[in-house]
């Protein structure tokens, strides 16, 4: 014990941590308040608003996988270069070459995992009534969560550009292909003809602009990549944070009143 | 079709693994009963079972194919033949309304106990049928067969603590979560929960990352198009709706819709009760209209699309195998037609090519007048007529915009299983065709 001492009475120990160990109640209420990633915590919280049968703690764990995406992601930014040239070998490399090759695999099925528990937390939250005022913003920035988590997942599934790849990234987007009025295929396009010259094109068209091409192409996969690596995890932080400042803004976890 | 013993071979290590962890799990459950719910009687039913699974289990290892427990191929026929679309629609409806309406009896812990253990058992057999893995052990779909076993664990869970809140509020008693409000600090209590939760899904990722290798394909070719092409996963909904309607429906209106009806959700559930806690009978229709449009308009159509969609999106049994050859009849007729010609006995309207643009527009609205009025009928009529007979209540407590946007959000969701039924019952195709402008419906 004397070593552990030692080092938590060290000048660089107290430096780092503001706040001794938590050991007694007076420092347990400190820790929560001086250390600034436990600070998104209250100091106490009601029994039932941590019980595992009211959350599952799906929140949380939706937010621990989305961490493990980006830790995961980042390191497979290394290995991966979104080309035509190189996409799919460099996937290839990182079965087959990259020693501990499991990189891929984790942040896949961390990936699918992240949907599920989306879902999941959604449900909880349904189910519980906890949508209800005050917390109806709330939701709402959830619902947005919800879409970008699919449009994260969506975007990341062309990167392997193999078949299963661009095939579903061909049919998903095709859809847009269809929307009323912008799509070229779409009911109503016909109505956007200025001076007869038909405005929207196959090369003008809403699926054009999800895909930069009149098909799924280089320019996709460029596109996609810079959405999935860089531009909605970024709006998923932006949005996460003022999900978390809600959740206290609102009254910390929603119970009976 | 393509059952043999060198697929039964491959099967056997994964089955035999398999069932000694249901003993496993079984023996675990037996043990807790005995000791610390002093219910002795279920304890030995349990063991018992896990006995039985470990028979199971040798059986599979065996060592010979012919050992490995599967279903008996009549069984196999059977379900194959009895399932489609119709059927399968139907009997997950029926499903989900029967837990609903029993809930008080499927929520016990044994009951709920003896359900899991039959849908790992009618799995594990299932899973010796060749067809049946080969769809199910697609790496993706490994995820779907995982959510399916978590929504059921979950909603066993919230619907447990319903029934006891709802039980208690009948008699004047407050919800559990309320007995259950004391304070307690977060550290200690909650930062170690996550701290464990953490742990926890750490080890689960990373145990399903090593056994499990992510699927690589050929190289992407724009020219060798695979069949079926499926979209990822969680949009297989999505594409299954594209069965009964056209991409701008099914693709684009429809999801919007779908994002913006949660997204008004709290605005238009004015019921003040059931905030904060696990209620169903004081939130009846929202808990309905909720789960009608998650758990079968989105999950069920999702399985649907994933599991019993295959080549040319046809429909093949669980058990059936995926032929490229299979041929569906489509005799499906728009409703124009089966108005003007196969009722009246009249071609449909037709106006020369060189008409004003007017008669061209008449004539549209003229031969696609039947399916116009019923929508007509369908969304501008029903509001007013519902907000006067079933919602009256509703109407006067939500006011007319609030009113109108949650029933139009109703009506745009229940057009799914409406056409659905239509076109098993009438092989109806489009209500309006109107292709001079991309519109069908
Ligand atoms: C990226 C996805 C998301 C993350 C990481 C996330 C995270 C969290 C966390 C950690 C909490 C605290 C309580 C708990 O764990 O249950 C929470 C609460 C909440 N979330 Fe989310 N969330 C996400 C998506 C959503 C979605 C899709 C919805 C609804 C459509 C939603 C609505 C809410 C609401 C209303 C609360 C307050 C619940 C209460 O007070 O009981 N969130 N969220």
């Amino acid at each position: 014990m004397a070593l552990g001492e030692t080092i938590r009475n060290s000048q660089i120990w107290k430096s780092i941590f503001r706040h001794p160990m938590p050991l007694d109640r007076r420092n347990r209420i400190v820790v929560m308040l001086t250390n600034f990633f436990l600070h998104l915590h209250p100091v106490s919280i009601k029994k039932q608003g941590i019980a595992l049968s009211f959350t599952w703690c799906m929140g949380g764990v939706t937010f621990f996988l989305f961490l493990v995406e980006t830790v995961t992601g980042v390191l497979l930014m290394f290995y991966y270069r979104p080309t035509l040239e190189w996409a799919y070998n460099d996937i290839l490399a990182l079965r087959d070459v990259t020693s501990l090759g499991i990189l891929r695999e984790l942040h896949r099925w961390g990936a699918h995992a992240m949907v599920i528990t989306t879902w999941l937390h959604m449900y909880r939250v349904f189910l519980t009534g906890s949508y209800k005022p005050p917390r109806e913003f709330n939701w709402v920035i959830g619902v947005i969560l919800l879409l970008l988590t699919l449009l994260l997942s969506f975007t990341g599934y062309l990167l392997p550009w193999d078949q299963l790849a661009i095939w579903a990234i061909t049919v998903g987007s095709n859809m847009a292909r269809a929307s009323p009025i912008l799509g070229y295929e779409g009911p109503g396009q016909q109505l956007l003809t200025i001076g007869g010259i038909d405005m929207i094109t196959d090369g003008s068209d809403a699926r054009f602009g999800l895909l930069g091409a009149r098909f799924v192409g280089e320019e996709t996969l460029n596109r996609f990549y810079v959405l999935h690596c860089i531009a909605i995890p970024l709006a998923v932080a932006l949005l996460l944070a003022i999900h978390f400042w809600r959740v206290r803004k609102d009254g910390g976890i929603s119970g009976p009143l | 079709m393509h059952s043999n013993g060198l697929f039964l071979k491959d099967v056997a290590g994964f089955l035999g693994g398999y069932y000694t962890a249901l003993a496993v799990m079984n023996a675990v459950a037996a043990y807790i009963l005995w000791r610390r719910k002093h219910q002795t009687g279920w304890a030995i039913v349990w063991t018992a079972f896990a006995s039985a699974l470990m028979v199971l289990a040798s059986l599979a290892m065996s060592g010979s194919a012919a050992w490995v427990p599967a279903l008996p191929q009549a069984v196999r026929s059977l379900v194959n033949t009895l399932s489609g679309p119709v059927n399968y629609t139907a009997g997950t409806t029926a499903l989900l309304l029967i837990l609903f309406v029993f809930r008080k009896f499927f929520v016990q812990p044994m009951v709920a106990w003896t359900v899991l253990n039959g849908a790992l058992v009618l799995m594990g057999l299932s899973m010796a049928d060749e067809n049946f893995a080969s769809i199910v052990m697609k790496p993706d779909n490994v995820p779907i067969v995982g959510l399916v076993f978590l929504l059921a664990f979950f909603t066993w869970v919230a619907t447990k603590q319903a029934v006891v809140n709802d039980e208690r509020i009948a008699q004047g008693l407050p919800p559990m979560e309320k007995v259950n409000d004391e304070k307690v600090l977060v550290w200690p209590d909650l930062v170690y929960t996550e701290l464990i939760c953490m742990v926890g899904v750490t080890a689960f990722l990373l145990v399903w990352a090593i056994l499990l290798q992510a699927p690589l394909e050929e190289p992407a070719s724009s020219v060798k198009t695979p069949n079926p092409s499926k979209a990822p996963w969680y949009f297989l909904g999505l594409q299954e709706m594209l069965v009964y309607f056209d991409p701008w429906y099914a693709g684009v209106a429809l999801p919007s819709m779908v994002i913006f009806g949660l997204m008004a959700l709290p605005y238009l559930d004015f019921n003040k009760k059931g905030n904060g806690y696990y209620s169903i009978a004081e939130r009846k229709f929202s808990y309905l209209t909720f789960q009608f449009g998650f758990l079968e308009l989105w999950i069920t159509l999702i399985i649907l699309g994933t599991f019993l969609r295959g080549p040319n999106w046809n429909f093949f049994g669980p058990f059936e195998y995926w032929s490229p050859y299979k041929v569906e009849v489509l005799n499906n007729v728009d409703l124009p037609q089966m108005f003007w010609v196969n009722l009246l006995n009249r071609p449909l309207p037709r106006v020369a090519a060189d008409a004003p643009w007017y008669a061209h527009v008449g004539t549209i609205l003229l031969r696609e007048s039947p399916g116009l009025l019923i929508m007509a009928a369908y969304m501008l009529l029903l509001p007013p007529l519902l907000a006067v007979t079933a919602f009256r209540n509703y109407f006067a407590k939500m006011g007319f915009i609030r009113y109108m946007v949650m029933i139009n959000l109703m009506l745009l969701m229940l057009t799914l299983p409406l056409k659905m039924v239509l076109r098993w019952t009438l092989n109806l195709k489009y209500l309006i065709s109107i292709p001079e402008f991309s519109l069908n419906f």
